[in-house]
């Protein structure tokens, strides 16, 4: 994905594990409750499962384990965020979802080096915001699943 | 781009994709009129339609080679190697220009000269002059759009033409119909009367929309299957006719639209004799190709699937199989090396062969590679057959090829092959013999989209197995069929072999395995795998689904255990098994795990089947010897022919009898069948539901006569009926028995028990003997005395009177009977009962019931023991 780094940026916040995250507008084509998913034996971790849009069958990344962080209440209501990867449809599980928000090229910073792990290796920018810190993810590097993908996480 | 130019491009490729072929051919048998006609058109409808377009460079190398062609269809030069070889290459380069065009909308940069220069040179050296003859090619222009247009017999293969009939087009065949046709672009009022009619019956459609119609009656099938299980529940619904309708529609419109996907299989191969030529040439070999059954139709997905894996194999073929002429000549060949390329349809499978004369594989080679490449031990090797060793060459990373050639090993291999092959749910097998050949067998499917599956579920998970798969389901039970555990490995007795268990819950870590010797419940659904059969074992079996395969997510693409995913009716979706994938994972297939056990005698007590038939609740028995399979038939796949009901089942039709009164299942619904086999013969017996297979002493109780009925047996302290299969049997197929020739070996059953020659007469007329039954020793030495003659007799030996040891001693002291072979038939046969029977003098000592080995000791005995 090419940044435009001086052009406003829209980003759909949501919330995993109480950090404030936010996913580019563009890339998502539905926000859902999330309901039934159904488990996929031997899938790799981060993979939550498949779940049926509306006919179409759409894989679930749970951001929570995906970002390292503990795993949600079985009983938690999450929220589905839709994301289109190569006319493929993902889903990406939080915790909740919240606002739109226009953010200018002004707020917006570059990955601290000091983020480690997983955080460090799905984020794109940091915004200011007045109240607290949002952290821009990137949605390709948070569905490249596979060998390359394995070998840098472990970094 | 304009319509125009996108029009002739795409029928432009599609003549140009078969010309390949058409000149191989030519070259191989010479000038062939109506080839060359063939040829000349499509090559002079280039031209002509290039000038039209102002396509310069195109007509330029068009019209050189049109030239040429022109001598050799009118005889006035011979065809030579040199200018075919021309004229592949003005092809080439069409092709690139048509690429270039297709990209950019204008023609690519390029020069032709020498390519041009190459065919007036072979025109000039087989002709003199002829060249005027073609000249006036401006005059023609706009006619040759719309001659394209009529396709050319093979042409309708190339891309996705619709067709209805099979237009071979016979009206531009002679070589003037390209000159009269009338464009139909300048004066569509007034078509050629004869050249514009076979055109109306096809027209051309885009694979977008044909795929696009695929997916939209896919999802018609789901939303279908999905209103019929919410109708299930509800047994008085106003929608119930409404809904079959649809549903049978549905059903009608899916097919309809799967047929418009099917393609002959030679567009998978039509670029194969000129792949073939062009690596002889390259190899200095000479490659005879041969290719049959390139009329199959298969699904156009499958079949670009199969384009890579095909070309691959056979430049293998070429590369490494066939030996270099020389090396043919020493070892007593043809110099001329043969590949033999065919397809054909078996059940719902297409079946693709490519065979060579060659070498064969070196199996020392490819034991060393394995070792070196670490597949396998010294000693796992030395364990092999041959078989499975030549099947290490679909692993990963194998390549028997010393050098690597230009030709083949250029990084993909057969593992490639294979991988692409079984993704589509198919399989690939291979036979090699030194100094033979080597013969590579592909089963793929008809079709990808919609395929039959059983659902079952594993640790609270569901899951589904394409049925093309599934051998047979068996029902785990306490005291029936169970696991049997050779230290933790679980496996299976059936019909006296050893079936290896693959637990599904633990396998795809779902649940922890079982501890070793644990009772277990449940199912095991015996499939049928690359090397030999195994089960999966689970804990409950669902319904068989039509269910609509789709792929899974490019990141889950890793996972070997499925093939697919799917939404069930229920709008869940569960993952389908592969069970390919299963068996690699468990570690199946590595050799041949499927292992010869010592046939078990049975005791006593029976097994059998107990169903309901007929809607009636009283259930019925029948000892499951004598029942060949159980089979769960989708109700789609019952039809009527003359009036009966009858399935096509696994490529074979095979006749359904009711129990009772039937009632048949919607095309969704499944229905119970016991399948009775006889040689190829089949016959299906329909039953409402099948309740159970225990064992059990079967002691029968006179009843009232009820035609099909032997009468009432207790089992499971139930009162029960025993069917008489006889009699449906013969109710479906008169001829079931009525083969008794002069030449059938004569049997003599004695027997007191009714029930047992109920069962046993029916089974062994069925195999082909000519039974007399008698109820005691004394009735059959009676018929001694009347001077009746048999070739074998089987008799029971617990019998009232006289017992079958005391017939044995009697027939045997002395008499025309002494010297027939006798075969006890009875309830005991433990290794004991058999030590004393054979001591007693009978040929062999069987247990009642056991339909297969009652056969194999008769056939022995009367064969005189061998």
């Amino acid at each position: 994905m090419t940044m435009v780094a001086d052009e406003a940026r829209m980003l759909l916040t949501l919330e995993v594990g109480g950090r404030l995250c936010g996913v580019p507008v563009p890339r998502i084509r539905d926000v859902i409750r999330c309901e039934r998913i159904a488990r996929v034996p031997m899938a790799p971790a981060g993979v939550a499962g498949v779940l049926n849009l509306r006919g179409r069958i759409v894989t679930a990344v749970d951001l929570r384990e995906r970002l390292g962080l503990p795993p949600a209440d079985a009983d938690a209501q999450r929220m589905s965020v839709v994301v289109e990867q190569q006319a493929e449809l993902y889903s990406l599980l939080a915790d909740s979802v919240g606002d739109v928000l226009t953010l200018p090229p002004e707020t917006r910073t570059d990955v601290p080096t000091t983020l480690r792990g997983a955080w460090r290796e799905h984020a794109v920018a940091v915004h200011r915001l007045d109240d607290q810190l949002l952290i821009e993810l990137d949605t390709d590097r948070l569905l490249a699943f596979g060998a390359c993908a394995v070998l840098e996480g472990r970094r | 781009m304009d319509d125009l130019l996108a029009e002739f491009l795409a029928e432009t490729t599609e003549a140009v994709a078969d010309l390949d072929t058409a000149l191989v051919v030519l070259e191989r048998q010479g000038g062939d009129a109506e080839t060359l006609a063939r040829i000349f058109r499509a090559v002079h409808s280039v031209k002509g339609a290039a000038g039209f377009l102002a396509l310069h460079r195109l007509g330029a190398v068009a019209h050189a080679a049109e030239n040429l062609l022109g001598l050799y269809r009118d005889g006035e030069a011979p065809v030579t190697p040199a200018g075919v070889t021309a004229v592949l290459a003005a092809l080439d380069a069409i092709r690139g220009i048509l690429n270039g065009l297709g990209e950019t909308g204008v023609e690519p940069e390029g020069d032709d000269t020498a390519l041009v220069a190459a065919l007036d040179a072979a025109a000039a050296a087989g002709g003199d002059g002829a060249r005027t003859a073609l000249e006036p090619d401006i005059a023609l222009p706009a006619m040759e759009v719309s001659a394209i247009e009529l396709p050319e017999g093979p042409a309708e293969v190339a891309a996705a033409t619709l067709v209805e009939e099979p237009a071979v087009a016979p009206a531009p065949a002679t070589a003037t119909a390209a000159a009269t046709a009338t464009a139909s672009a300048a004066t569509p009022a007034a078509p050629a009367a004869s050249g514009a009619a076979p055109a109306a019956t096809s027209i051309r459609v885009s694979l977008g929309v044909l795929d696009d119609l695929m997916t939209l009656a896919s999802e018609l099938v789901l939303v279908r299957n999905q209103l019929l299980q919410i109708a299930r529940s509800e047994t008085t619904s106003p929608f119930a006719a409404p809904l079959g309708r649809l549903s049978r529609i549905t059903s009608d419109l899916q097919e309809g639209v799967m047929k418009t996907r099917m393609q002959p299989v030679s567009a998978a191969w039509g670029a194969l004799p000129r792949i073939v030529r062009d690596l002889g040439a390259e190899l200095g070999k000479r490659i005879d190709l041969a290719m049959s059954g390139g009329d199959t139709e298969l699904d156009r997905q499958v079949l670009e699937s199969i384009r890579d894996p095909l070309t691959h194999i056979v430049r293998n073929s070429c590369d490494h199989g066939l030996e270099a002429p020389e090396a043919r000549r020493l070892a007593g060949k043809p110099e001329i090396g043969r590949i033999n390329l065919s397809a054909r349809q078996e059940g719902g499978r297409i079946v693709i062969e490519i065979s060579d004369d060659g070498r064969g594989l070196d199996l020392a080679r490819v034991r060393a590679r394995a070792l070196e490449r670490g597949l396998a031990t010294e000693a796992e090797l030395a364990g092999m057959r041959e078989e499975d060793v030549a099947r290490f060459v679909f692993r990963a990373g194998f390549s028997t090829a010393e050098a690597i050639t230009a030709v083949s090993g250029r990084g993909v291999g057969m593992d490639v092959v294979r991988s692409n092959i079984e993704r589509i749910g198919g399989t690939v097998d291979l036979q090699t013999f030194t100094g033979q050949g080597t013969t590579i067998t592909i089963r793929i499917p008809l079709t990808l989209a919609i395929v039959s599956a059983l659902v079952v579920q594993s640790a609270g998970e569901r899951f589904a197995i394409p049925q093309a798969t599934v051998v047979e389901l068996v029902g785990l039970k306490a005291g029936g069929i169970m696991v049997e555990w050779l230290d933790a490995a679980p496996v299976l007795r059936l019909r006296g072999q050893l079936l290896p268990l693959v637990a599904l819950g633990p396998q795809l870590g779902l649940e922890a395995p079982r501890e070793a010797g644990q009772a277990v419940e449940g199912f095991v659904a015996v499939l049928q795998g690359d090397s030999g059969r195994y089960g999966i074992l689970v804990d409950s079996v669902f319904d068989t689904e039509e269910i609509v395969v789709k792929p899974v997510a490019p990141i889950l693409r890793d996972l070997t255990a499925f093939s697919g995913n799917t939404i069930l009716g229920d709008g869940s979706i569960i993952m389908i098994l592969d069970p390919a994938g299963i068996a690699r994972l468990s570690g199946i297939g590595a050799g041949s795990a499927e292992a010869q056990e010592e046939r078990v005698a049975d005791t006593a007590r029976t097994q059998v089947l107990l169903f309901r038939a007929g809607g009636s609740a009283t259930p019925i028995a029948v000892p499951l010897g004598v029942v060949a399979r159980l089979e769960s038939l989708p109700g789609a796949s019952i039809e009527t022919a003359g009036g009966r009901p009858t399935a096509q089942h696994r490529g074979q039709l095979m006749p359904l009898v009711p129990i009772g009164p039937w009632n048949a299942p919607g095309p969704q619904g499944s229905q119970p069948v016991l399948v009775f086999q006889d040689g190829a013969r089949q016959l299906g017996l329909m039953v409402d539901e099948i309740i159970d297979v225990l064992e059990e002493t079967l002691v029968l109780r006179p009843s009232d006569a009820v035609p099909g009925f032997l009468g009432v047996a207790i089992v499971a302290g139930r009162a029960t009926d025993v069917l008489d299969c006889a009699y449906w049997l013969r109710l479906g197929d008169p001829g079931w028995f009525g083969k008794s020739q002069g030449t059938a070996p004569r049997l003599l059953l004695v027997e007191d028990s009714g029930f047992f020659r109920q069962i046993v007469v029916p089974a062994l007329t069925a195999a082909g003997y000519e039974v007399t039954a008698c109820a005691d020793a004394a009735q059959a030495l009676a018929l001694r005395e009347e001077g009746a003659m048999f070739d074998c007799v089987l008799s029971d030996i617990e019998m009232p009177g006289m017992d079958g040891f005391a017939l044995l001693q009697e027939m045997r002291r002395d008499g025309p009977w002494s010297r027939i072979p006798v075969v006890a038939l009875t309830g005991k046969a433990g290794p004991a009962d058999v030590a004393r029977g054979r001591v007693a003098g009978f040929a062999q000592y069987v247990a009642k019931f056991d339909r297969d080995h009652v056969l194999e000791a008769l056939a022995r005995a009367i064969g005189g023991g061998a």
